[in-house]
């Protein structure tokens, strides 16, 4: 239907600027700076790494910009391996929580909206503590001389205790634990919504329940399904908290390698490379999220 | 209406064995009676219509029947089998939803063909069979659009063919036609009853619409929180209407509250206190005297008059109240001298660009004793 161009009143338009503004001030000014940083050469001084344009130098003002970082970054095995390494970590716990949230967020979907309401407040409630803190706890839970071990060794279970913490298990229990919520919510947001008329007609057209669920249920859900993952995936990419301190010291996480280079090598420039690689890594699933959400509000 | 003879009336002959039998049929939503022991026998090729008012409990009675509500007691048999406890996708029916429930992920031509392809159906077969049903509700052009893509005259077509191409023993339609403006509801009221008529399939049509009721049902039941009240066909709801409900429920109606004068040789004299006089109707049965009685008159039954009626019959006389004219109808408000004002519609016989009969005029009413009825009240 052609919509009428309405002017908008001088609000509505500031109201549309401030997302942009936001993102300009709090993303893009911020990225250009990384990127900046990443065509430099570290130095001993302070900041340590050489500026993109100097006018103070005796023999004039010079530009400089260089390309070793990334030549260094992208020749060298191990990045390429702790990129290969995060996002298989990420991929497998988005993976894993896909498998555990699409239940979850639909039997809230489903549910009476009174019971709905409770549930949905327990999906967030652990947001009411500090993330840290839920990591520690994990520590605290899965340590050898923790309370699962505690348990299960009291219980008879088990004769020595399991090796948990600092293993990729933990870092799966805790990736998948923490971003499980990211996961249910827009799934929620999608299954909520999906009519039950849908269901009722291809029950009537002769689906049995688990055909019903295939062919109309999961489709209809799609992009539920595409939202959460990325919402779930991209920031996983780069999760650093999690695998440093529930990880084995061996394990090979971008989030980390940044978090090496930059402060116990104050190699500004390669962290830069690394990041603005990673981030290069995440505007393919990012346009896929755009497009599907596009394509979600077209129809 | 349609198109071929007026068909038969099975449901007058004791002999015939009904299509859709229901026994008792009882839903309760925790203490909510929604349909309550109903029983009911549609005969092969009917059209009928559950007529009543919102939450009157006529669709979870349609979806009883589709097995997409679990009765709380009851029995359905479809051709001679119980379908009681059946699952929705082993029953030999199909529904047409009031939302019409097209996957909005499927094209036009994907969503026709679901019920088959579900069934097992060669796709070879399936293919050909798309295309009559599509070409059937004049769809063609449209196989590939997917349903936000279409109109909602459209999309109802669309709904109907997905329902009918696994051949239904009975197509349950849920207000098929609520969702369509006027212009188009007139017009796809005959559509469905074509259809309907080529292709032998059981309707049973839910509908709040006394009107699409009336135009499209060989039979009508009218529904009154969870029971019927009356079964009938359109004329015998309109003209017999058993009870207060169905007669102010179908059509419009003049009710006259009265007490039994006397009742005698077919003919029942009530005194009308609220118009302030005595009417005489025929009613066959005994009547005790002093009965409390209701006097239901339709509109267009009545004849007004801006002289008493030559016969100086009882007429009853009134003061135009309030008028409006519709064109090829008029209808008039009658004050009576009693207070109670009496609607009368009349045809505009002659072509006139002055009214006949004006505000405040003074004016006569008077009706054939065969045209009112006696209600209890």
């Amino acid at each position: 239907m052609p919509r009428n161009r309405v002017r908008r009143p001088t609000w509505q338009r500031i109201g549309l600027l401030l997302p942009y503004a936001w993102l300009l001030l709090f993303f893009l000014a911020p990225f250009l700076i990384v990127l900046k940083i990443s065509f430099a050469d570290p130095v001993v001084a302070q900041p340590p790494f050489t500026p993109l344009f100097d006018p103070t130098r005796p023999e004039g003002a010079r530009f400089y910009a260089t390309l070793d970082n990334y030549r260094f970054v992208l020749g060298d095995r191990v990045y390429l391996l702790t990129y290969l390494n995060s996002t298989a970590l990420a991929a497998m716990s988005t993976l894993l929580c896909l498998l555990l949230g699409y239940p979850m967020a639909y039997g809230i979907a489903r549910a009476r909206p009174a019971t709905r309401h409770t549930l949905l407040l327990l999906v967030i409630l652990p947001f009411w503590t500090s993330f840290l803190l839920r990591v520690y706890a994990w520590m605290g839970l899965l340590g050898t001389h923790g309370t699962l071990n505690r348990v299960l060794l009291w219980a008879g279970a088990i004769d020595r205790p399991l090796e948990i913490l600092y293993t990729d298990t933990a870092v799966f229990l805790g990736m998948v634990y923490s971003y499980l919520p990211f996961m249910i919510l827009p799934l929620y947001a999608n299954l909520v919504r999906l009519e039950q008329d849908h269901l009722d007609a291809a029950a009537d057209l002769g689906a049995r329940p688990a055909r019903v669920f295939l062919d109309v249920t999961l489709p209809l859900s799609l992009p539920g399904v595409v939202a959460g993952c990325l919402l779930v995936l991209i920031p996983a990419m780069g999760e650093f908290v999690i695998p440093a301190l529930l990880g084995g010291s061996d394990s090979l996480m971008i989030g980390r390698v940044v978090y090496d280079e930059f402060f116990l090598n104050r190699d500004w420039p390669v962290a830069a490379a690394v990041a603005v690689l990673l981030l290069l890594l995440l505007v393919g699933p990012i346009a896929l999220f755009q497009r599907t959400q596009a394509r979600e509000e077209g129809e | 209406m349609s198109h071929g003879p007026p068909a038969a009336a099975p449901w007058l002959d004791p002999a015939a064995v009904p299509f859709v039998r229901i026994e008792g049929l009882t839903k309760r939503f925790g203490e909510f009676v929604a349909v309550d022991a109903v029983d009911l026998a549609i005969y092969k090729g009917e059209l009928f219509s559950i007529l009543g008012a919102s939450g009157c409990g006529k669709t979870t009675l349609l979806r009883m029947l589709a097995g997409l509500e679990r009765p709380s007691a009851g029995r359905i048999w479809i051709d001679g089998v119980e379908v009681s406890g059946l699952p929705p996708y082993e029953r030999p029916v199909n529904m047409m939803f009031q939302s019409y429930a097209l996957f909005p992920h499927m094209t036009v031509e994907q969503n026709v063909a679901y019920g088959l392809r579900k069934e097992g159906v060669p796709s070879a077969e399936v293919k050909q069979r798309v295309a009559e049903m599509l070409a059937l509700v004049r769809l063609t052009p449209h196989a590939r659009a997917k349903p936000a893509q279409i109109s909602g005259g459209q999309s109802q077509r669309v709904a109907l063919a997905r329902a009918l191409i696994k051949r239904p023993k009975v197509l349950l339609l849920d207000e098929p036609l609520a969702a369509l403006d006027k212009k188009l509801r007139e017009h796809t009221q005959f559509e469905l009853a074509n259809v309907q008529d080529r292709l032998g399939v059981t309707f049973i049509v839910v509908t709040h619409d006394q009107e699409e009721a009336m135009t499209l049902s060989t039979r009508i039941a009218v529904m009154d929180a969870g029971r019927f009240v009356q079964i009938g066909t359109p004329g015998e709801i309109y003209e017999n209407p058993n009870s207060r409900f169905v007669a102010d429920f179908v059509g419009n109606i003049n009710l006259l509250d009265g007490v039994v004068e006397s009742c005698a040789g077919g003919e029942a004299v009530v005194r009308c206190d609220e118009l302030a006089t005595r009417v005489v109707v025929r009613h066959e049965g005994a009547l005790p005297v002093g009965a409390a009685v209701c006097v239901a008159l339709r509109p267009e039954k009545i004849l007004i008059h801006k002289e008493p009626p030559a016969d100086g019959g009882p007429g009853v006389r009134g003061v135009v109240f309030d008028l409006a004219y519709f064109g090829n109808l008029s209808l008039y408000r009658v004050r009576t001298p009693g207070g109670k004002i009496v609607e009368v519609s009349a045809q505009n016989r002659r072509r006139e660009a002055r009214r006949h009969l004006e505000w405040d005029d003074e004016v006569h009413l008077s009706w054939d004793k065969g045209s009112a009825l006696l209600l209890e009240r």
